[in-house]
């Protein structure tokens, strides 16, 4: 071997630029969650919401508001929008497709035929079995989609090593039609039980999570971004390709079931208590790519989990905007920003090279 | 251990599933040599590549690296022996050249995969040797066929591997970037005990530079130096056909006429 003399330095431009990144979108997403908890329909001042946040005894109506609906609401924007941003880093590296995400390719609507059926079940089981399904909402919920998502997934992977990154797209799309299809004719025939769970669930909604349920988002969620970091470091290997990924030494098989499990866990209960958030899972890693001008997933999944949870709160707010009229729904202001960012993607983005 | 064979085929049997490639093969190469592996197509010389590599698993027989076998290392040390390139062109999304250098030091990299001082070094001394400086930062996917193709080599260098193996990787390449790729290989082997194993179709090319070549012709493995297999009038067997004749005295292949070589 020859004999190098090693540099001092050792840090390159990149991670400085991937620090400032993370501050700046890490201050961006307290400033908007703080927009989003003083501004509304009642306004309450930000020194207020400090103090409210600080002091969980006060009982003031503002304090009231905040603790139980906007802090919920915004909790759950932030854990959301986290997810779906590194759910889409996950997908996005495993199918080597840069328009991959968890909704795009059907499985959030997976995971909404899970609950639908979950919900059908019930209702036809019988009363006790409703019964039991309101008391344990959350969690047979999320348990639902979690099955849904997770079949899914399975046939999108089986799916993504025959056709093409683009075709894969069309047909997650026109899968998500489908079972939005049979989801409504499921709905159509337990309407009484599965009305209050389903209505204005295709809109997305981060407003409809209890206090009490958060914990159960916030912590599956949790175990999800925890296995996703762990499939970071051989998911670089993959995307050079599947024999590259095994001669540097990556269990590919064993790689594939992991960042699965991560995409599940960080996706079903998403999908379970707030219905099919669209757009932010493609678009967030495209933006994490940006900034951290790397594709390497340690890098992105930072990043993605805070410009994913940005994007969410923002959404969020401009729904919660006081409007004189009714509200907007989230997935269309989600549409309103993501649909022209992916169609830019397609058309003039390098990342598309050879994929058209 | 210390040993003076680098890399031996010991009844090696190569295929896939229950069907034999090639069969019994025995071979032996000194650490350091440049080894081009020559063969018509569909002769096997992939799936030898792959199995020595340890991708895919023997039928019969072993492959050793120094004392190691390889088919039943782990493949994590594995990856910190042998360095792989392929023919088949990379696609990375979003991948910088910097990063596809950065992943030889995979191996070698704790669960996070953050890179010490040593690994940056390593790797900017592979863009160095490689001559890829140029484009460190640009995008994997927007650069040329050779470029792309001189940083995929990086990376294996930078994986500072005791056995490379390289399969058809000049194939895109024009006859300049195929001989400056090759001398570079042999050039990297012989300063830093680097074995090198690489399959080509360019013969004339790897005749002059190897040390010595695997010939695989017939279904058998002719071992030997370039000098040693022209002589035998192995290279001959191998690829003469009705229109192409190798001839010995000129080292190069020329078209027959009259059913004869032209120069003999």
């Amino acid at each position: 071997m020859t004999t190098l003399a090693l540099p001092t330095a050792p840090t390159p431009a990149g991670v400085a630029r991937w620090l400032v990144g993370s501050l700046a979108l890490g201050l961006a997403v307290i400033a908007a969650a703080l927009a989003s908890l003083s501004y509304g329909q009642v306004s309450i001042p930000i020194g207020e919401v400090i103090a409210g946040l600080l002091d969980s005894s006060a009982d003031s109506t503002s304090a009231l508001i905040l603790r139980d609906l906007r802090l919920p609401r915004v909790g759950t924007a932030l854990v959301a929008g986290a997810a779906l941003g590194i759910a889409g880093v996950l997908m996005q590296a495993l199918l080597r497709n840069p328009v991959a995400d968890a909704w795009s390719l059907g499985l959030l609507a997976g995971g909404q035929l899970g609950v639908a059926l979950t919900v059908a079940g019930a209702a036809f089981a019988g009363p006790a079995a409703l019964a039991f399904l309101e008391v344990f909402q959350g969690v047979s919920l999320t348990v639902g989609a979690a099955v849904g998502v997770a079949v899914a997934a399975v046939a999108v992977l089986w799916l993504g090593r025959r056709v093409g990154a683009v075709t894969l797209l069309v047909v997650g799309l026109m899968l998500s039609f489908t079972v939005q299809g049979i989801v409504s004719v499921v709905v159509h025939f337990v309407s009484r039980a599965g009305g209050k769970v389903f209505s204005g669930w295709n809109d997305g909604n981060f407003a409809s999570v209890l206090p009490a349920e958060w914990p159960l988002l916030a912590g599956v969620v949790l175990v999800g971004i925890v296995l996703a970091g762990a499939c970071a470091k051989p998911l670089n290997s993959l995307l050079l390709g599947e024999t590259y990924a095994k001669s540097l030494g990556t269990n590919v098989g064993r790689l594939r079931t992991l960042a699965l499990a991560a995409t599940v866990l960080l996706v079903a209960p998403v999908t379970a208590f707030c219905g099919p958030i669209t757009f932010i899972g493609l678009i967030v890693p495209h933006v994490a790519r940006a900034i951290a001008k790397t594709a390497r997933i340690g890098s992105l999944l930072p990043l993605a989990a805070l410009a994913g949870a940005l994007l969410a709160v923002l959404a969020d707010f401009v729904v919660h905007l006081p409007w004189q009229q009714h509200f907007l729904h989230l997935n269309a202001v989600l549409a309103l920003v993501g649909a022209p960012v992916v169609i830019a993607l397609l058309v003039f983005s390098p990342v598309m090279r050879g994929l058209r | 251990m210390k040993t003076t064979t680098a890399l031996s085929l010991n009844g090696l049997t190569v295929g896939y599933g229950e069907t034999a490639i090639l069969s019994s093969l025995d071979a032996r190469v000194e650490p350091g040599g440049f080894l081009c592996v020559l063969g018509r197509n569909g002769s096997g010389k992939s799936t030898l590549l792959r199995t020595v590599a340890g991708l895919q698993p023997a039928l019969a027989g072993r492959v050793q690296l120094g004392a190691d076998v390889i088919g039943p290392m782990p493949a994590a040390e594995r990856a910190r022996q042998i360095a792989v390139v392929l023919t088949e062109q990379a696609h990375s999304p979003g991948l910088t050249a910097n990063d596809v250098v950065a992943l030889g030091r995979q191996p070698f990299t704790d669960w996070r995969g953050a890179l010490s001082a040593e690994d940056h070094a390593y790797i900017r001394d592979a863009f160095r040797l490689a001559g890829a400086e140029a484009f460190a930062g640009r995008l994997f996917d927007d650069l040329s066929d050779g470029e792309r193709q001189r940083v995929m080599i990086a990376r294996a260098v930078a994986q500072r591997p005791r056995l490379m193996v390289l399969d058809e990787i000049t194939a895109f390449l024009d006859l300049l970037g195929r001989v400056e790729t090759m001398a570079f290989l042999r050039r990297h082997a012989h300063e830093t005990g680097t074995t090198v194993l690489l399959s080509s179709h360019d013969l004339e090319l790897s005749l002059q530079l190897a040390d010595a070549v695997w010939l695989l012709v017939d279904g058998a493995l002719e071992v030997g130096t370039p000098d040693d297999l022209i002589a035998r009038g192995l290279i001959g067997r191998a690829f003469d056909t009705q229109d192409v004749a190798f001839s010995a005295e000129r080292s190069r292949f020329e078209l027959r006429r009259n059913g004869s070589a032209r120069d003999r």
